[in-house]
């Protein structure tokens, strides 16, 4: 079994108005220096079989037309190795 | 035999109701339609109503967009069947792509309830006859992911070509790209707006005006003397 991340992020041009609230909330929790906050979605696909080219196009048919809004949101992809148990 | 005009339900729809009684006050027979059904009952045209469809836990009307009654209604849409989508109706829409651009939350990131001023831009869409063009009316609005967002090229078109069907007046309640209310598709029978003119159909309730029942007198006119 393989997990692939899929990333969903506004485009930047697109304002961000939850990412501004929690942008101004962060002086007075007292972190400051961080100028501009963006919010995305992480969706974490958990794939049955091998991550081969086939599998990932598929996936990425499925970011194109479901979990991202091509209109107002950019998307990566990418595979993360699950930790195999130790023997 | 009077039109029928659908009304869908998807699990988290709210103002399927209301909507079926629009219908029935401006004189058409509503048709309740369940989000599995694969066939439209040979209804006549569609509205898509307002709510919460499936939670929009993704994006407002991203998974209802892929329920089996949208098979034939994009099929059918695409071929002139009339279809309303209000609010949710309306998010839904977009992202079946039957209208461009798509809809961000609120840019006060809060849920607002009001009575909102708009004038109909377009009166010659398939639901919009019995207004004139200029027109201005008051009808409830009630949403929390409401700010209509296009890219300029999508923007300038829609203006170009006459489909801007309405425009906020005096406020700009959701942040939305010059002040567009709603608007339709080439051809004037897919139309969504935010606003909810269902709740404005009777005196007694809503803005205590009937601003809202054109939409359901103009479509009836259409489909009775089609």
């Amino acid at each position: 079994m393989a997990r692939v991340v899929v990333d969903v992020m506004l485009k930047p041009e697109i304002l961000d108005p939850q990412g501004q609230a929690v942008q101004r909330a962060l002086p007075r929790l007292g972190f400051d220096g961080i100028s501009d906050v963006r919010q995305g979605k992480r969706f974490e696909l958990e794939v049955d079989g091998p991550v081969d080219e086939a599998a990932l196009a598929r996936i990425h048919d499925l970011a194109e037309s479901f979990l991202a809004n091509t209109v107002i949101e950019d998307f990566t992809i990418r595979v993360e190795e699950v930790a195999e148990a130790v023997k | 035999m009077t039109a029928r005009i659908g009304v869908v339900t998807f699990p988290g729809s709210l103002d399927d109701r209301d909507t079926q009684r629009a219908i029935r006050v401006a004189g058409a027979e509503p048709v309740a339609l369940w989000h599995k059904d694969k066939d439209l009952k040979q209804v006549d045209a569609v509205v898509l109503c307002g709510g919460f469809s499936y939670g929009d836990y993704l994006r407002a009307g991203a998974i209802a967009r892929f329920s089996p009654v949208m098979e034939p209604l994009l099929e059918q849409a695409k071929a002139g069947l009339p279809v309303l989508g209000i609010c949710n109706g309306f998010q839904i829409l977009t992202e079946a792509h039957l209208l461009p651009g798509t809809m961000l939350r609120n840019d006060h990131l809060h849920f607002i309830c009001r009575d909102q001023k708009l004038r109909v831009e377009n009166a010659e869409t398939s639901w919009t006859t019995d207004y004139t063009a200029g027109q201005e009316i008051h009808i409830p609005l009630k949403n929390n992911d409401g700010q209509y967002v296009a890219d300029a090229y999508t923007l300038d078109k829609l203006e170009a070509e006459g489909r801007v069907a309405f425009r906020y007046l005096d406020f700009n309640p959701n942040g939305s790209q010059r002040d567009i209310a709603g608007v339709t598709n080439e051809a004037g029978n897919v139309v969504g707006l935010m606003p909810h003119p269902e709740h404005a159909v009777e005196p007694l309730i809503g803005t205590g005006r009937t601003d809202g029942l054109p939409f359901f007198t103009s479509i009836l006119k259409k489909l009775v003397n089609a």
